[in-house]
């Protein structure tokens, strides 16, 4: 952390400005505000697993759960603003009680990966089994399988008229991108943020410090599932349907490839990650020569063998290298305790 | 009493499937640590070989019994030399990388195969008892599972190559320094894993309809039974499986099949929350 925080911040609203104004010449807003959504996705399981050490199988889970919630509210509220608020509030809710669970139970590693992976299925095959007309909340039908289409999407608030879609969409999603990513800076940079990567490094020596570890990563673990839980409304309001895949395990799989890639333990790499895979994918989407999933999962094995850091500290180390002297010392063995839960 | 009998049949059935679906990554995970998440995908290579073979006119038992393993447990080793073996000792890496294959082995499926899905008739009939109709099919699949589970314990007990394996999975240094390569150890381990999950998706072919992202529906469940197994491999394979196995059927009956299904993923999350090391880990220690 050679940076002032303020230097901090600029470069972050020079370089996003920067990006949010070129982008759109580039790439279509429509692809485009999935990829800055997806990218807010990756940070959230970047947040969690890079820095906190909490490796979720389930990251999904709070990505829907955080649709679902905004579809819902939505429905019966007929305004978008509280619903976006409780879209970020119940995931959180949700994972701190799913989290306080886990981490009071002092489970680790394979365990925790295990239940986040089946309360993802839990979710996934009771919202997929909610076809019929009894499961309903408040004037919203769960619609099972068949999602939930037409609900209200984002307006300006107060004013449930003021439909925001088409550009300015993409707009207020990669301002709302910025701003978390700033947030995530402020966290990691205070205190807490601090004592999460002492945790990750070594549970037990800040547990005999005096610090109340399974508290902290509860409110770690619902931080993250707030963050996906934001991606997850923005998205609905993208697509303008929620359907049940959004809880699926190739969702999951997907946000854990994207940090994989990215760069894990770095706040931009899961951004990287995800938004590059997404619009590779989207590219390969167009051609049927090779299969997409066949690619995705190359990627992932490759990454693994060849570049476990993921690209962005290769990209870092290769930019030191090529231009004179290293500012910060890398720093290979906190990367390497950092993968393993 | 004609649906007494059926409840009993069809909770052995729920229990022999869960093994013979965990059977293969229990034996990888039990003796090497390395949770193959590709193993539902192995699974559902053995369907398509068997698919395959009895198209080709094999016999379907041999189709099933002999060629799914020999061929699966073959890529396995493939994989094994690959991937897995640069991998040992890092648990969350494997997995990772596990994970990836069983994406690419989809990706290879629906290549070869297309995005379609394919199926065999069940080679053994059904028949009536009282006003319920069984499948005939069920009963295979418990005797396979009870002799696979028979015959993991009489090799791991019986035989010198179940002594060095159980040495190895102890003491891996202790194994190498009297003269047996861990890494020959593990390979052999990962082609045996591999051959069973083979043998399972191809035994479960006929039942399912299959296609390429058949693996998914199983490696979860697979994944669930291993773990909350905990370390013994086969007390830990069998008493996760009779748990879940018996829960979810009392519940599909009581309620619905997807209350079943739910039933069982909310028993491993308070199973694993009140036995963090496994059922084995607690009440069978030291078994195998």
């Amino acid at each position: 952390m050679a940076r002032t925080a303020l230097q901090d911040v600029l470069l972050t609203l020079v370089v996003s400005a920067l990006l949010i104004w070129i982008m759109p010449m580039l790439i279509g807003t429509y692809t485009l505000t999935v990829l800055v959504i997806y990218g807010m996705l990756g940070l959230s399981l970047g947040l969690i697993w890079g820095f906190g050490g909490i490796l979720c199988f389930g990251q999904a889970a709070f990505f829907g759960l955080g649709a679902y919630t905004y579809a819902i509210a939505a429905i019966n509220i007929g305004e978008s603003t509280l619903p976006m608020l409780l879209a970020v509030l119940v995931p959180a809710i949700f994972a701190a009680l799913l989290g306080a669970m886990m981490f009071y139970g002092r489970l680790t590693d394979v365990y925790l990966g295990v239940i986040t992976l089946v309360v993802t299925l839990i979710l996934f095959k009771f919202v997929n089994s909610t076809a019929g007309p009894q499961y309903v909340i408040g004037k919203a039908r769960l619609g099972g399988f068949n999602g939930i289409p037409g609900f209200q999407t984002l307006n300006v608030p107060g004013d449930p008229g003021a439909y925001i879609w088409g550009d300015p969409y993409y707009y207020v999603c990669a301002v709302a991108l910025v701003i978390v990513f700033l947030l995530v800076t402020w966290l990691l940079r205070s205190s807490f943020g601090r004592i999460a990567l002492g945790i990750r490094e070594n549970e037990v020596r800040m547990g005999l410090m005096g610090y109340d570890v399974a508290a902290r990563k509860t409110v770690m673990f619902a931080i993250g599932a707030a963050i996906a839980g934001l991606a997850g409304a923005l998205f609905a309001n993208w697509g303008e349907i929620v359907t049940p895949s959004l809880f699926s395990l190739g969702q999951s799989a997907e946000i854990i490839i994207w940090c994989i890639v990215g760069g894990l333990g770095t706040r931009i790499g899961p951004i990287i990650g995800a938004a590059g895979l997404a619009y590779l994918k989207f590219l390969l989407g167009q051609q049927s020569l090779i299969d997409n999933t066949l690619i995705t999962g190359l990627i992932l094995v490759l990454f693994v063998l060849f570049l476990p850091k993921g690209l962005a500290p290769a990209i870092a180390a290769l930019f030191r290298a090529v231009f004179g002297r290293t500012r910060r010392k890398p720093d290979a063995r906190r990367m390497r305790r950092a993968r393993h839960g | 009493m004609d649906l007494t009998f059926v409840i009993i049949v069809e909770t052995l059935y729920a229990v022999a499937s869960l093994v013979l679906i965990s059977a293969g990554l229990a034996v990888v995970f039990g003796m090497m640590k390395v949770i193959n998440l590709a193993h539902g995908e192995f699974m559902m290579m053995g369907g398509y070989v068997t698919i395959t073979a009895v198209g080709l006119g094999v016999n379907v038992f041999v189709a099933m019994l002999v060629i799914a393993p020999l061929v699966v447990g073959l890529i396995g080793l493939v994989v094994e030399r690959l991937v897995i073996r640069h991998l040992y000792g890092r648990l969350v890496d494997t997995m990772l990388a596990t994970w990836g294959l069983s994406l690419v082995f989809i990706g290879l499926a629906t290549m070869i195969f297309g995005n379609t899905t394919t199926g065999i008739s069940t080679p053994i009939t059904g028949f009536a008892v009282g006003n319920y109709q069984i499948n005939g099919y069920n009963f295979f699949i418990i005797v396979v599972s009870i002799v696979l589970v028979i015959g993991i314990y009489a090799v791991l007990r019986g035989t010198r190559a179940g002594l060095i394996a159980r040495g190895a999975m102890q003491r891996s240094d202790m194994a190498a320094a009297l003269g047996y390569s861990p890494d020959r150890i593990y390979m052999a381990t990962f082609f045996c894993g591999s051959a069973l999950s083979g043998l399972a998706g191809a035994v479960l072919a006929p039942l399912v309809g299959l296609v390429p992202t058949s693996g998914g529906a199983y490696i979860a469940k697979a994944f669930i039974t291993v773990i909350a197994g905990g370390p013994a491999l086969i007390a830990g394979l069998v008493s996760s499986a009779t748990s879940f196995g018996v829960v979810s059927q009392v519940f599909t009956f009581a309620i619905s099949p997807v209350f079943g299904e739910v039933a069982l993923l909310v028993l491993a999350v308070i199973l694993l929350r009140a036995m963090p090391q496994g059922i084995t880990g607690r009440l069978f220690k030291g078994k195998l």
